[in-house]
């Protein structure tokens, strides 16, 4: 008796979940023929604004990645000013800003906002590559062109072929900052230290210990030895373990805000290994946040130089400087250029429609910009030279120009 | 082999160093933590908030040219008086209407200060002046910077300080009848309501104190810095014993050397995996916290 009523209980229990499992297949059968209905009778995107352009721009305003936001929104303001003016369009850009705080979910919430609610022509961001990555496939699915200016990991253009970039990738980046540290500083016994949380710093850890072997270098540890994750502010155990492998370079790809603690605390522990580092630490709070001491004697990769003496460049950073009252970093220039490229295929779509905004930006080819040259290629990425800077109290001082 | 041994014991050491001055730090909110769930059983989750007020009025206290050891007794007051503002405002009408909606409000005070934060302030991290030169002693292979020692010397003197404060005064006293009893408290003449703001007010400051001593050791401050210093805190308080002074300080220290060992001996990546796992372990042996049976101490 005992044993049956028992074995009727455990039927019983197992069979609520597949019930409610049922039930649930019901309900979705159920909302899957209604959205079909919706589908088969609505149209499946609601018509763009002929009269006015409408530019989505999705970049962290705020957060730990901030001054690349600022830099860049500033950036492409400026680039509206200037396409305003000249009257190429026939029609104005309204900008849209959205704040992404530099999240990855604030990201897709922007992107889906701006297709959704603003019913934008084009979406211009971000710039972490994670929160890009977490955009990218809702614009994808809802074929709205996407163009990010400073977004360098390989993946973010995989997305799909709505989404391009007008920066290079960290494939170029993390080869120039190996060949870097082996054949011009004589490096041989490099260590990595990774942010965890960025698809940016693995990456480019990735590309850079690959091309270092090659060289011939001696890799200290893995890449995923040595790591820290971001908002982190004590790196002091960690700086201690990496400090007994004795390496004679550390290549750090993080962003400024963790990369300007590690480096001051690294200088209190006595270490004097010079780090290299990528665009992650572009930026004039990198400075602030190391301290005179502790800055002196790093390298990292970047777009772009505002010491280069090229016309272009000295008449955009003069006129970027007396605008913001501070000298352009390589985010800016990102976005001046970024925008400039939208506009121009803008300019050529014809039609404004989606798909002839995307496959104007696809045929962009030798335009000019601050940052280079930029020509979008089948895997739509930007094909551009890199320069290496080393990093003093006073800036980003030009080293060398790297071609593709 | 020996030298091995050597490098071990040293390295050992220097994680120890580093972990109970990040410890004291965690120790320092999660006595503020503590006390306020000691008096109105409220877990008050703005308590972060407060450490990222504190270390706000101290980075322009010391902007403004103004001392060391004058900004930093400011910070504390300045955080404690916008905790006593806050439980006027938010807390206290709700007193009664049970602990989640005051969880709840705790929740959104604290997402309130840090959005106020980056608006007003601006969220990219501002570098903290350098008040004082750090300057590192080294001992052979270990190495101590005077920072790390103000941070551990605050935290005792200011652990010392309230533990005299609750056990010796007749504020002390008044603060631990209302604990035990809050209606029997107000029966024999005590103003209950004074009590909580006068807690309010000491354990915030402490969290200003941390947030000062923490400008100075990592020279960073910025609107969001009290969110994972408060639920690590508030972690801490958990483990030493929720209510408990001493379990406070105990918890951080713990939880600050579990974390820099970690990251010292086995893999950074998996640091608070392994350190809450080790929380998690100890809570299954002794679920009311560490200090959670021997001493029923409440504030």
């Amino acid at each position: 008796m005992n044993i049956s009523r028992r074995s009727i209980k455990v039927i019983s229990m197992m069979a609520l979940p597949l019930l409610f499992s049922t039930a649930c297949i019901k309900k979705e059968e159920v909302e899957v023929i209604k959205t079909a209905e919706v589908t088969a009778t609505a149209p499946a995107k609601k018509a763009l604004s002929q009269d006015e352009i409408v530019i989505g721009a999705v970049f962290p305003m705020t957060g730990a990645i901030a001054t690349y936001g600022q830099e860049s929104v500033n950036g492409i303001k400026m680039a509206l000013e200037v396409i305003n003016k000249s009257g190429d369009l026939a029609k104005k850009i309204r900008l849209i800003v959205e704040d992404n705080k530099g999240e990855p979910v604030d990201s897709s919430n922007a992107v889906r906002k701006l297709i959704n609610i603003d019913n934008v022509h084009a979406i211009i961001g971000s710039v972490a590559s994670s929160n890009t990555l977490a955009g990218a496939p809702i614009a994808q699915q809802n074929k709205v062109p996407m163009l990010t200016p400073a977004s360098t990991n390989a993946k973010v253009t995989m997305t799909g072929d709505y989404i391009s970039r007008t920066c290079f990738t960290d494939d170029f980046q993390g080869v120039v900052m190996a060949k870097f540290a082996h054949e011009t500083l004589k490096k041989s016994k490099a260590l990595i230290i990774v942010d965890n949380s960025s698809d940016y710093s693995k990456g480019l850890a990735k590309v850079f210990s690959t091309e270092f072997t090659k060289l011939g270098g001696t890799l200290l540890g893995t890449t995923d030895e040595f790591t820290y994750t971001q908002k982190d502010t004590d790196f002091r155990s960690l700086l201690r373990k990496v400090k007994r492998q004795n390496p004679d370079v550390i290549f750090l790809p993080g962003y400024y805000t963790e990369v300007g603690l590690m480096l001051k605390q690294a200088k209190q522990l006595g270490m004097s290994v010079p780090f290299l580092g990528g665009d992650g630490w572009d930026s004039p709070k990198l400075q602030e946040l190391a301290g005179p001491e502790a800055i002196k004697g790093n390298y990292i990769s970047s777009h772009f130089s505002p010491d280069d003496q090229d016309p272009t460049v000295k008449s955009f950073v003069d006129a970027y400087t007396e605008s913001f009252k501070q000298k352009p970093g390589a985010m800016a220039a990102l976005g001046y250029d970024g925008m400039l490229v939208l506009a121009d295929a803008l300019k050529r779509a014809g039609e404004l429609n989606h798909r002839n905004i995307r496959d104007a930006i696809a045929k962009t080819a030798g335009f000019k910009g601050v940052t280079g040259s930029i020509t979008i290629d089948a895997a739509r990425n930007a094909t551009k030279s890199a320069v290496v800077l080393e990093t003093t109290p006073a800036g980003m001082a030009f080293k060398q120009k790297v071609a593709p | 082999m020996n030298q091995d041994l050597v490098y071990f014991f040293s390295d050992l050491v220097q994680y120890l160093i580093n972990g109970l001055a990040q410890g004291s730090i965690y120790a320092l909110i999660a006595l503020g933590y503590t006390m306020v769930y000691g008096i109105i059983k409220l877990i008050n989750f703005a308590h972060g908030e407060f450490y990222m007020i504190g270390a706000f009025v101290g980075y322009y206290c010391l902007m403004s040219g103004m001392p060391l050891l004058l900004a930093f007794p400011v910070a504390m007051i300045g955080a404690g008086l916008v905790a006593i503002v806050v439980e006027k405002i938010v807390y206290k009408p709700i007193r009664h209407a049970g602990r989640i909606p005051a969880l709840i409000t705790a929740l959104g005070t604290s997402l309130f200060f840090q959005y106020l934060g980056q608006g007003l302030i601006g969220a990219d991290p501002k570098a903290f002046p350098e008040a004082i030169k750090s300057v590192t002693y080294t001992f052979g292979e270990v190495m101590i910077t005077s920072t790390q020692i103000i941070i551990m010397a605050m935290t005792f003197i200011l652990m010392l300080l309230l533990y005299w404060l609750v056990n010796h005064t007749r504020t002390g006293k008044a603060m631990r009848a209302t604990s035990f009893n809050k209606n029997a408290a107000e029966l024999m003449g005590i103003n209950t309501d004074k009590i909580i703001s006068i807690t309010f007010f000491i354990g915030s400051s402490l969290a200003g104190a941390a947030g000062v001593l923490v400008g100075m050791y990592y020279n960073t401050v910025e609107p969001m810095m009290g969110l994972i210093p408060g639920l690590k805190a508030f972690i801490a308080a958990v483990l030493g014993g929720i209510g408990i002074i001493p379990g406070a300080v105990i918890g951080g220290l713990v939880l600050g050397v579990a974390e820099n060992l970690v990251v010292g001996f086995w893999v950074s990546t998996y640091r608070d995996a392994i350190a809450f796992g080790i929380l998690i372990l100890i809570l299954l042996i002794k679920p009311a916290g560490i200090l959670g049976k021997n001493r029923r101490e409440k504030v």
